[in-house]
């Protein structure tokens, strides 16, 4: 036990040494009571939820999760899952770019306000992500009338199963871009439009290359959001299985009719990609550090060569 | 002065672009529900919005949350030290696992949390001879809102806690204060912002949230439902002035959530810039 925490001054050691820990850090025994009460709520409330639903899946064979897979209703709400994400995962990421653009490159009126508008999904429920489009779109919405009139399906159908979706990831990249490009100031973007490139040009070549990862942390985000997302969509989808399900929905249902095994079955393949999603995300994180650093580096350099005399 | 502000292209694109995307995602949608809100007339807002089952929810909604973002407070604050100060084997994964209910789809989470909880399941088998109902009572929607609210705290405090400057801590203890006189007047009080910010965010994401509480709450009414469910109930009746003042009454209290958050960030980010 004295071994599992690696402590940096093994007690009896030096004299000093112990009294510098016992000055500026928690006894050993409290330290190992505090790892080990961390341990046990991890265990309790993050680890034990991921066990259960892929001993639920295997509980009964590998033939049970490849029939469940097989399934015509399962794979129509997989293929919904990844058509949900792949509309609404792009345009929120065209949309962060532009939004970080336009945040991190000039100075307007009313730029605070914005950025509070578009982390405004990140608090409200996802319910009422559903809600507002249903109020909207709905057949006693606004433009209901109209819809049915013209008989377009919005609520109840793809379009408003995508909407809600993006609005409830909205926010992801370009939150995870603006901090990013603040830091990095753009020196680099100037100097380039000095040598004649042109707006494109700079975004392609310039900014695209120096916030590649802070991007793909967002994208990779917004993503696990989009495919994972349950209230917003249960709300705008008609919850037919094989027509309007996704695999969330599809996991709802299937728990409801207590067919467990495939709620189970269906609830590892999304574990599966929370966990290579929480990889990724560790993996971009790291880079991002790197280039956030190698940003602040850039400037720190520019504001002290700057003034130096041997410059001018 | 105008063209001294925008020296890189692409201003009115960009802006124009990213205005556009908000109006048609966020703004317009949030008229509507303004609109709606209104449209039911004063006495139909508050007969929904005091109606004594919706009520009930309020307690659960924002009352439960509120016992569990303060279980993340303590726990999150003591994930985020031993993650900033201690090493020990497997903290790294420790660290990654945190951000699980951020990646975790909230259906997932619910059906796991009910299995793990029920009567005759994994530790509802152990639980229930000691007369601790979890799954399908309050103490099963406290657990799901600590589940979904545990990262927020870890990623508000743990930042603070690295970049805290050991050598006042070292003069503390040179000055002859013991451990616990350090940690109480010279480690927390620059902490308790981010940690209050923290608990703030974990109680506002457990106010909304829906998916994983529905599976193991079993929806009682008077007893386990939430808010969001009366919004979505409304719905299912057609009753949208009903669901919409509902969903407005939910918003105007996020805000709030929010607003206090903001102002404890402010707070603190002036009260680090003094140490």
């Amino acid at each position: 036990m004295a071994s599992f925490i690696d402590f940096r001054n093994p007690p009896g050691s030096d004299r000093r040494a112990d009294l510098h820990v016992r000055a500026t850090s928690e006894p050993a025994w409290l330290r190992r009571s505090f790892v080990t009460v961390v341990l046990v709520f991890f265990l309790l409330f993050l680890i034990l939820p991921l066990v259960v639903v892929f001993q639920g899946a295997l509980d009964k064979g590998i033939g049970t999760v490849a029939k469940t897979f097989a399934d015509h209703d399962v794979l129509h709400a997989v293929g919904m899952t990844l058509l949900v994400g792949v509309i609404a995962v792009p345009a929120n990421a065209v949309f962060g770019i532009a939004a970080a653009w336009a945040i991190t490159r000039f100075r307007f009126p009313g730029k605070a306000a914005l950025q509070a508008l578009i982390d405004l999904p990140l608090w409200v429920s996802p319910v009422i992500g559903g809600l507002i489009y249903v109020l909207l779109y709905g057949r006693r919405g606004y433009f209901g009338p109209w819809l049915q009139a013209h008989d377009i399906r919005i609520i109840f159908a793809l379009p408003g199963m995508v909407l809600a979706t993006t609005f409830v990831t909205f926010p992801f990249v370009a939150r995870s871009l603006i901090p990013l490009m603040q830091a990095q100031g753009f020196e680099e973007e100037e100097a380039a439009l000095t040598l004649g490139a042109g707006g494109f040009q700079i975004l392609r070549r310039i900014t695209l290359p120096k916030i590649r990862w802070g991007f793909f942390y967002g994208v990779i985000l917004c993503n696990a959001r989009a495919m994972g997302e349950f209230g917003a969509v249960s709300v705008v989808s008609a919850k037919i299985s094989g027509r309007t399900n996704t695999m969330p929905l599809e996991i709802e249902r299937l728990y409801n009719d207590y067919l467990f095994a495939a709620a189970f079955g269906v609830a590892a393949a999304l574990s599966l990609l929370a966990l290579v999603t929480l990889a990724l995300k560790t993996l971009a994180e790291w880079q991002n550090r790197r280039q956030f650093e190698a940003g602040q580096r850039a400037q720190l350099a520019l504001t002290i060569e700057a003034p130096s005399p041997d410059q001018t | 002065m105008s063209t001294r502000r925008h020296i890189l292209p692409g201003f009115h694109l960009s802006l124009g672009w990213t205005l556009t995307w908000l109006s048609l995602i966020v703004l317009l949608p949030l008229a509507a529900l303004i609109g709606k809100t209104t449209s039911g007339g004063w006495q139909h807002f508050w007969e929904t919005v005091t109606d004594s089952e919706v009520v009930a929810t309020y307690w659960v909604s924002f009352g439960i949350s509120l016992g569990a973002a303060l279980i993340n407070g303590v726990f999150g604050f003591l994930a985020a030290w031993i993650f900033a100060r201690y090493e020990f084997p497997g903290r790294r994964l420790l660290e990654a696992a945190t951000d699980l209910p951020f990646a975790l789809p909230t259906a997932v989470a619910g059906i796991a949390l009910t299995a793990l909880y029920s009567p005759n399941e994994w530790l509802g088998k152990w639980l229930e001879p000691m007369g601790v109902k979890v799954a399908f009572t309050q103490i099963g929607v406290l657990v799901a809102m600590t589940f979904i609210g545990f990262p927020f705290v870890v990623r508000a405090v743990q930042p603070v806690i690295a970049e805290l400057p050991a050598d006042v801590e070292e003069a503390a203890a040179c000055l002859g204060a013991t451990r616990w006189q350090t940690i109480r007047l010279v480690v927390l009080p620059p902490l308790l912002p981010a940690l209050l910010t923290g608990i703030i965010m974990a109680y506002g994401r457990a106010v909304g949230e829906y998916g994983s509480i529905v599976f193991i709450s079993g929806n009682i009414p008077y007893k386990t439902e939430i808010t969001p469910l009366m919004i979505v109930s409304k719905l299912e009746q057609y009753d949208y002035p009903g669901a919409a003042a509902i969903g407005f009454t939910m918003l105007a209290a996020s805000l709030l959530i929010v607003l206090a958050g903001n102002r404890l960030q402010s707070w603190g980010n002036g009260f680090r810039k003094q140490i």
